[in-house]
């Protein structure tokens, strides 16, 4: 692609997000569509990261606040079940942790080198209200 | 939805702007996103009208500002259906950023735009300042001279920028006052008429199509922009004076109205000519039969189509002039004048020695007469028969104090 000619674009820099025709597309989950070179799901910004967020499955209540807020539609969620994140995808912007309505959080943002396994063992308390 | 057809007479008493107004309800557009400027305001008010009353079938849509209509009309482009505005002057000026959009996108809208001054100091009357901004923007600019051109060359204007060769977004341009609001008798087209000339619109990679996702607006830094833009400068040079040719020839088969790149009147023993765009061109016409009636061999050349630029047809045109000006209605700032420096490139390289000289004429609206043609003409003939230019490169024409000229 990088070495395509002035005469060899499709005209107006637009982009095709499939090679071809796609049937179904709202009734295929993303991991099984076979997005084009050109579909920016093929591109990792991970790079573009200094904050990620953790899921702790044990607080999540499903309510898909996250799912719904996230910019990037980097919350993975399979029958109104939050999976996991979107690394690849998600810039750590964290709106996912501030809707976020469990307490504590069932998403956290850490720095982009923590261990996951060593912070949910980790982490905090229910955040218990003063009367 | 259903909606009404209108029955017209053959011969309408219509101003430029309602003129426009009547082709854009016949072309049966999807989407008019507009906001109302003088003096391109008519023409959205009367499609805003034919919409109220049932006689189009699309959307009109209400904005904030210029900018915001071009962009609606870019995202309706997008999605996939036939756009249309209108705009002048200041509104044009918010536009510019959004018409860059719209070209290198390849979005083929049509724009109305009724020429008029740019401020300050502010003014509402008709000048070029606003067609000049936008000719290195990509779009075509059509050049209506006359209410009856206005309505015709939106029919043109849609017919080749839709097609999926070009895909390159067009303006029709009229003079704001002196053509917009002026009423002269238009020939109609029936709406059938109209409507089959420029057909059915096919979508080109819309973003409705879900079967073939597309992105539009994408970015593209140093590795592909250069490309991108050329491709699109290719296309504007290559592939649409052709389509253009064509299309006035199916026009001129549909109504008897011939329509040229270049519209050369008396030209074939022209000795001396003016070059130049919209109303002047039929003052000059006028002027130059009469000037022929004094013995001086007068022309005209009027340019049609100012982008893409006619650089070989305007050289082929004053091959055998020998003396040529070029009126330029919007302040040069600083050079020459954009009619002055198009002409002169046309004109370079040919073994020809054509003098040349600018003028500088009705800005803000201030009459071009028949007087200053009649001396103007008088110059150029003085030139031919000095061998040389005797006057300045560059003179002002009409406006008041000593003689301005400059170069």
């Amino acid at each position: 692609m990088a070495n395509k000619g002035w005469d060899e674009f499709e005209i107006g820099a637009m982009l095709r997000t499939f090679d071809g025709k796609i049937d179904d597309i709202a009734g295929t989950q993303q991991e099984d569509r076979a997005y084009s070179q050109s579909s920016s799901f093929t591109a990792s910004v991970a790079d573009w990261r200094i904050e990620k967020p953790i899921f702790n499955k044990d607080y999540c209540i499903d309510c898909q606040f996250c799912w719904i807020y996230c910019p990037d539609i980097s919350i993975v969620s399979r029958d109104k079940k939050l999976v996991g994140v979107d690394m690849d995808h998600c810039k750590g912007c964290g709106i996912c942790v501030e809707v976020c309505p469990t307490n504590p959080k069932s998403l956290l943002m850490f720095p982009e080198q923590a261990e996951e396994e060593a912070e949910l063992a980790n982490w905090p308390a229910k955040d218990e209200k003063e009367k | 939805m259903a909606f009404d057809k209108m029955e017209l007479k053959d011969v309408e008493v219509w101003d430029g702007n309602f003129a426009a107004a009547q082709a854009m309800r016949q072309c049966q557009i999807d989407v008019v996103a507009a906001y109302p400027i003088t003096p391109s305001t008519p023409i959205v008010e009367g499609y805003a009208k034919f919409q109220a009353d049932n006689y189009v079938e699309g959307e009109y849509v209400m904005v904030e500002s210029e900018h915001a209509a071009m962009s609606a009309c870019i995202g309706a482009a997008a999605g996939g259906g036939r756009v249309a505005t209108a705009t002048s002057s200041q509104g044009f000026a918010l536009m510019v950023e959004t018409l860059y959009q719209a070209s290198g996108m390849r979005l083929p809208i049509v724009l109305n735009v009724v020429n008029r001054a740019l401020a300050a100091p502010l003014n509402v009357n008709g000048d070029h300042s606003d067609m000049y901004l936008g000719r290195d923007s990509g779009w075509i600019q059509f050049d209506a001279f006359s209410p009856q051109g206005a309505y015709d060359l939106n029919f043109i204007a849609f017919k080749v920028c839709e097609d999926h060769d070009i895909r390159l977004p067009a303006m029709v341009h009229q003079d704001g006052f002196m053509t917009s609001h002026t009423a002269q008798g238009v020939k109609t087209l029936s709406d059938d008429e109209g409507y089959n000339f420029v057909g059915v619109y096919k979508p080109m990679n819309d973003m409705l199509d879900f079967e073939h996702p597309v992105t539009h607006g994408v970015q593209t830094e140093e590795d592909w922009h250069f490309e991108h833009k050329a491709r699109q400068h290719n296309d504007l040079m290559t592939k649409v004076f052709p389509k253009i040719q064509a299309a006035f020839d199916d026009f001129e088969k549909l109504s008897g109205r011939k329509y040229n790149i270049v519209e050369k009147y008396d030209m074939d023993d022209a000795d001396v000519c003016v070059v130049c765009l919209g109303t002047s061109v039929e003052t000059a016409r006028e002027v130059a039969t009469e000037m022929r009636a004094k013995g001086i061999k007068a022309g005209v050349v009027g340019i049609r189509v100012i982008r893409p630029f006619p650089f070989m047809q305007i050289q082929e045109a004053l091959k055998d002039v020998k003396a040529v000006a070029t009126l330029d209605r919007s302040s040069p700032n600083g050079a020459p004048g954009m009619l002055f420096n198009e002409v002169a490139g046309s004109l370079f390289n040919t073994d020809r020695k054509t003098l040349l000289s600018g003028y500088v004429y009705g800005l803000g609206g201030r009459d071009l007469t028949k007087v200053h043609l009649t001396d103007l003409y008088t110059e150029l003939q003085a030139n031919v028969d000095a061998g040389k230019i005797t006057t300045p490169l560059q003179q002002f024409i009409g406006v008041r104090g000593p003689k301005l000229s400059f170069l």
